[in-house]
């Protein structure tokens, strides 16, 4: 009780006050216009927030994440088109619902459902702060490093049919993150004898480049198109009333969002999958999921507005972000002096407390916001996205500019900026670039620190947690592996189905003698003979 | 006719090779220039070398590079592959509008600067007409008050601003 009242006067001040309204309203403001999301802001907003208080800084960053996921439903289920990411799978049953003329019932059960989701998280991990108190402690040097490595593996498995370009991409990040001067030795890595990058590749410049650049370039070069939004009428709480005919539903997806939260690296993709899949094979109407389910909609929303405040679980316990955005968050803490990590939790318990009942207010507030501002809130999603890309481009410039007032950080967040557009148009992910960076530099000095005290590499895993954590890696590897094994295997059987040719080896060795023996099979073994003879008498 | 290795690839075909063929390229010279760019320290542990972590994030990047270029269902460059290339270097454009903004706020100043910028790039995206010429310009004065005279972020004062006269140079530097 006296932590929650200790916690209560951290949060009793005005400007924490304006930070929470800020957060919320600015959250579903850009959650509701596709093409923003959170991302974005957060990157745009982080030096803005290093001149704050930690409490108020993060407060209004965590504001935006927890907000804009609500905020995101609008245009996912008026116009069909998410406002952020996450709500892809809001659009399955809200559009249709919009499309049969309920629109009103369905942002309500979404924000109904949003906001038990967020309610239920909080509240889970305020009850469970005092465990992971106890628990946190027990991570030194190698559990962290086996964590943060669990974390980026994790990342990388995710990104099915893409782990191979997402790991180089993770890869990539851990290299951006050595090049400059080695903190221990203190000799150069690859600075090539460049003074601006002396210093290192500074991980905000990146994530401005990689997420608000980028994401400028992209709807610079796009097109315009025309929104048509249907409009809204009568009052907005008929929702509240129907999520608690869904009591199983909602409850499970909330559990689902809160548990996948929790473990780096997962995240509210798997946690709506998983949620979204568990509704369907337990409803008594599964044919309707897709086609405008009330279920199908609170499962999706449910799930993935429980993931933020749980995501701040690896993060505040042990120093270790689990995504993009609370990767960024981390920046703000150490900027502030404040680390995250088992020390937090013994030290600022309050401060934890604090952070966790602002998100619950939060989501108080952004309900109420919605409940009484949808109508007027639908207006944003009209906005032009080529005139938005002028937006972002302008207040990129805010946020990389003012972090040293360097035109290098400038260049090098323009370069990033590029390469996140690539990468976007090849839908190649970003996220483990900015993941490599913040995991690559924990694990880099936690792993000579945790190797300076043991003997053998055996020793390494002698305690029981970096035991558990070292098999789980062992596990989430080995299934990886059996994953690509059993997709290899099903695209060999598709490719053998579709084949007009007899798939016997009989034939087959008969069709190669064949091609051998004929002249275009000696044509195109001569010519490629000839290639070679090239190609050695180069060396 | 499509194949079915081509059709279960996750993206679309267009700029794949050429993005995983520079990649790797890039990779691989990165990590033959390991020896000149890091050090080797004598009596420290292998995990404790400077060059460790360049020498594993960089053989990562050529070993999953190389395999995810021989994972690609296609092994010739189309003129679609070509066609996306260009398309990234029109992106360019916007970059080289950026830093031109970028270099023009500390000769000029922010408020200036911002209130050209924004309404000339949007005229350059196609939007004439007054009322959005009039947003343009809204949203300029809106985040130049909000970010510099609010929240006061980092943005010094511009060359141009030492010529006023003594309180307006203050103000100047200061809030706009």
């Amino acid at each position: 009780m006296d932590l929650i009242l200790s916690a209560i006067d951290i949060l009793m001040r005005w400007d924490v006050a304006l930070a929470l309204l800020a957060g919320s309203v600015g959250g579903v403001l850009i959650g509701a216009i596709p093409g923003v999301g959170p991302a974005v802001a957060i990157a745009i907003l982080l030096p803005a927030t290093f001149s704050m208080d930690p409490i108020v800084g993060l407060t209004v960053l965590l504001g935006i994440y927890g907000s804009s996921m609500y905020g995101g439903a609008i245009p996912a289920i008026l116009i069909n088109t998410p406002g952020t990411a996450v709500n892809a799978l809001t659009t399955y049953d809200g559009y249709p619902m919009t499309a049969r003329g309920e629109p009103r019932r369905a942002l309500s059960l979404a924000y109904s459902a949003s906001f038990f989701g967020g309610v239920f998280s909080v509240v889970c991990l305020i009850l469970f702060a005092p465990v992971l108190a106890k628990v946190a402690p027990m991570f030194g040097s190698r559990e962290i490093f086996l964590a943060a490595l669990l974390g980026l593996i994790l990342v990388v498995v995710a990104h099915r049919g893409q782990a191979l370009i997402a790991g180089a991409l993770a890869c990539l990040g851990i290299f951006l993150n050595t090049i400059g001067m080695e903190p221990v030795k203190y000799t150069q890595r690859y600075t090539f004898n460049q003074d601006f990058l002396g210093g290192g590749v500074n991980l905000i410049v990146v994530v401005l480049g990689l997420f608000a650049l980028s994401q400028a370039f992209v709807l610079l070069m796009d097109e315009d198109e025309k929104v048509h939004v249907t409009k809204l009428r009568g009052g907005m709480f008929q929702g509240l009333r129907e999520l608690t005919r869904h009591p199983r539903v909602t409850a499970v997806s909330a559990s689902f969002g809160a548990l996948m939260g929790m473990i780096p690296g997962v995240g509210e993709f798997t946690a709506q999958f998983m949620s979204y899949t568990y509704a369907q094979k337990t409803s008594k109407r599964p044919q309707d999921f897709g086609k405008g389910s009330s279920e199908g909609l609170i499962a999706a929303e449910t799930a993935n507005n429980a993931v933020p405040a749980a995501a701040m679980v690896p993060l505040l316990a042990l120093g270790i972000p689990g995504e993009a955005l609370t990767a960024m968050m981390l920046s703000v803490f150490y900027v502030h002096n404040v680390v995250p990590g088992p020390g937090l939790f013994q030290n600022d318990m309050d401060f934890v407390v604090a952070l966790y009942l602002a998100l619950l207010i939060l989501n108080v507030l952004v309900l109420g916001f919605l409940l009484f501002a949808t109508r007027a809130l639908v207006q944003v999603v009209k906005i032009p996205n080529r005139f938005l890309g002028v937006c972002i481009l302008t207040l990129s410039f805010v946020g990389v500019y003012s972090l040293r007032n360097s035109a290098t950080d400038c260049l090098i967040a323009a370069g990033f900026g590029l390469f996140g557009f690539i990468l976007k148009r090849l839908s190649l992910p970003a996220v483990p670039i900015i993941l490599g960076m913040v995991l690559g530099g924990i694990m880099e000095v936690k792993l000579r620190s945790g190797m300076a005290r043991v003997k053998e590499p055996l020793d390494f895993i002698n305690r029981p947690i970096s035991f558990i954590l070292f098999t789980i890696i062992i596990l989430v590897l080995a299934s990886h592996i059996l994953r690509v094994w059993r997709d290899r295997k099903e695209l060999k059987e598709a490719e053998w189905q579709t084949k007009t040719a007899s798939t016997s080896f009989g034939k087959l060795m008969s069709r190669r003698k064949n091609s051998f023996l004929k002249d275009r099979g000696k044509e195109v073994r001569g010519r490629h003979s000839k290639l070679l003879r090239r190609l050695k008498g180069l060396f | 006719m499509t194949t079915e290795r081509e059709r279960r690839f996750v993206g679309p075909r267009r700029g794949q090779l050429v993005f995983a063929l520079v990649f790797l390229t890039l990779s691989v010279l990165l990590l033959a220039l390991i020896g000149e760019q890091t050090t080797w320290v004598k009596k420290a542990k292998l995990f404790a070398q400077p060059r460790f972590w360049p020498a594993v994030s960089l053989g990562g990047m050529v070993l999953l590079g190389a395999l995810h270029f021989y994972q690609l269902p296609w092994r010739r460059a189309s003129r679609y592959d070509l066609w996306e290339a260009r398309q990234w270097g029109r992106s360019a454009e916007y970059a080289l509008w950026f830093m031109g903004y970028v270099f023009l706020v500390p000769l000029i100043g922010y408020l200036p600067v911002t209130l050209v910028f924004v309404p000339l790039l949007a005229r350059r995206m196609g939007y004439r007409g007054k009322f959005m010429m009039g947003i343009s310009l809204g949203f300029a004065l809106m985040v130049v008050v909000l970010f510099k005279g609010i929240l006061a972020v980092k943005i010094p004062g511009a060359l141009l601003y030492e010529d006023l006269p003594g309180a307006l140079r203050n103000f100047f530097i200061l809030y706009l």
